[in-house]
């Protein structure tokens, strides 16, 4: 059906599924990474005990890479949607959660004196303090992991899913098929430029107050 | 009974890195009354910053008690206003929502908090700012901001870190105007710190000179100058004169 038969001509009109279901993985993997690392990162950057709790089995996880994982997700998972979207998250995941920790850590102490002084408790300083002066980090930690989401998603179809681009290029290139695959590479490429584009979009709406404050104008 | 009481309060703190005991507050004692504007007047690091933010709940006193309203003081609180030396302003929120931040952290009506805060935008001179950004604004606006805010929570006493010192010359003579201004129509109780004698003379009710290391109350100066006042008159310039032989005695003596 997608061109497994032996046929190197019914490639013809699977480019949408294709692009569709890897762009499908990349948004389910960054959408768990963003909600999982955003939420653990004020959690460790808030409090001090959570994160003695948390942080050494995070940083042993961390320098393991993600493609390695590619064995138990296909274990865990079997071979479909979901190893594919365990490896995106685990790649998306680390860039979120420390960049996380470093906006909440980095905030201005002197803002969080002004938020008690005019009587907030811990949970309104952390909702109405924190956790917008945490923002553009968390979104500088959003764009490097929406870059990744795309190199791991392709490399998931590569060996462990049979659909999407990644597997179109990997399949192609056993027919032979160098056009296709050079189609294939292009098409990330330009899926991945989409994808940045949006977060950085989203971006500037809910970081709006910053232009002006730097350089870059109405960039983006 | 006074609104702000302070006895015997200490303040020591621990120098983790020479492993020594550094005495900031010996022993100080003052009572503010209601409507009083106290100026609290002193070389830097005689402490008078740490006993403000000692009455502000953001340091406890290492011997002694602080009572604001007879309420010991035990952490920060929306009955005390604070306007901090820098403007510290949420960047992220236009100059109405800073304003009106004490009630928009609670809930409720935007609208009507945006009613509220446009009394105290217009009570500080920035109608028409109320849209802006911090980062758009002069360092004089963004203490107006500060100033408003503080006000708005309608609280027992504000109390002032050195609020101007960052402001040039003009702004300054012109914010303390305005400050005097706004004490004398709304009659509140203003504690404020300063390094500056002119500053401290020409707002307060009183001024409290402070000696350094360790930090002492040399001398509460009651001022019965006339307002608005007049940095140039004789008066004016025998109590500068007085102040200042105040805090040269200090100075000779350590």
């Amino acid at each position: 059906m997608f061109g497994t038969d032996g046929s190197t001509q019914t490639y013809s009109g699977t480019w949408v599924i294709a692009a569709f279901w890897s762009t499908l993985r990349v948004f389910a993997g960054f959408a768990i990474a963003a909600a999982l690392g955003i939420g653990l990162g004020i959690a460790i950057g808030w409090s001090r005990r959570f994160e003695i709790i948390v942080e050494p089995t995070l940083q042993v996880l961390r320098p393991i890479p993600p493609v390695s994982w590619i064995p138990l997700a296909i274990v865990w998972f079997g071979i479909a949607n979901k190893p594919a979207i365990f490896l995106v998250f685990l790649g998306t995941f680390f860039p979120i959660l420390l960049n996380t920790i470093h906006g909440v850590k980095t905030c201005d102490r002197m803002l969080i004196r002004a938020g008690a002084m005019v009587g907030g408790t811990p949970r309104q300083l952390l909702r109405h303090i924190v956790f917008p002066a945490a923002l553009p980090d968390i979104f500088a930690g959003l764009r490097i992991g929406i870059g990744s989401a795309w190199m791991l998603t392709v490399t998931a179809e590569m060996v462990a899913v049979k659909s999407g681009l990644g597997y179109t290029l990997w399949d192609s290139y056993y027919f032979m098929r160098y056009d296709i695959v050079i189609a294939a590479m292009i098409s990330i490429g330009l899926l991945g430029y989409g994808s940045d584009f949006l977060v950085r979009k989203v971006m500037a709406r809910v970081l709006h107050w910053q232009h002006g404050t730097t350089l870059q104008g109405e960039q983006g | 009974m006074p609104v702000i009481e302070i006895n015997g309060v200490c303040k020591a703190f621990r120098d983790a890195k020479r492993n020594v005991e550094v005495t900031a507050l010996a022993g100080v004692d003052l009572a503010v009354e209601r409507n009083q504007f106290i100026c609290l007047l002193g070389p830097s690091g005689c402490g008078k910053s740490t006993l403000l933010n000692m009455i502000a709940g953001f340091e406890r006193p290492t011997e002694g008690s602080v009572k604001v309203d007879g309420q010991l003081v035990t952490g920060p609180g929306a009955d005390r206003g604070v306007v901090f030396q820098q403007p510290t302003l949420m960047p992220w929120l236009p100059v109405w929502e800073n304003v009106a931040f004490h009630l928009l952290m609670r809930g409720g009506q935007k609208g009507a908090h945006r009613r509220t805060a446009q009394t105290f935008i217009d009570m500080v001179g920035l109608t028409g700012f109320e849209d802006h950004y911090p980062a758009e604004l002069s360092g004089g606006m963004s203490q107006r901001v500060g100033i408003a805010r503080a006000l708005l929570m309608n609280p027992r006493v504000i109390l002032m870190d050195e609020p101007f010192s960052a402001l040039d010359e003009q702004t300054r003579m012109q914010m303390q105007g305005e400050l005097v201004r706004l004490w004398q129509h709304h009659e509140g109780t203003v504690v404020f710190v300063t390094h500056g004698i002119d500053e401290a003379l020409t707002l307060g009710t009183h001024v409290v000179v402070m000696s350094a290391r360790p930090g002492k109350i040399r001398a509460v100066v009651p001022l019965d100058l006339p307002r608005p006042r007049d940095i140039t008159s004789p008066a004016f310039n025998d109590l500068k004169r007085y102040v200042l032989e105040m805090l040269h005695v200090d100075r000779s003596n350590s």
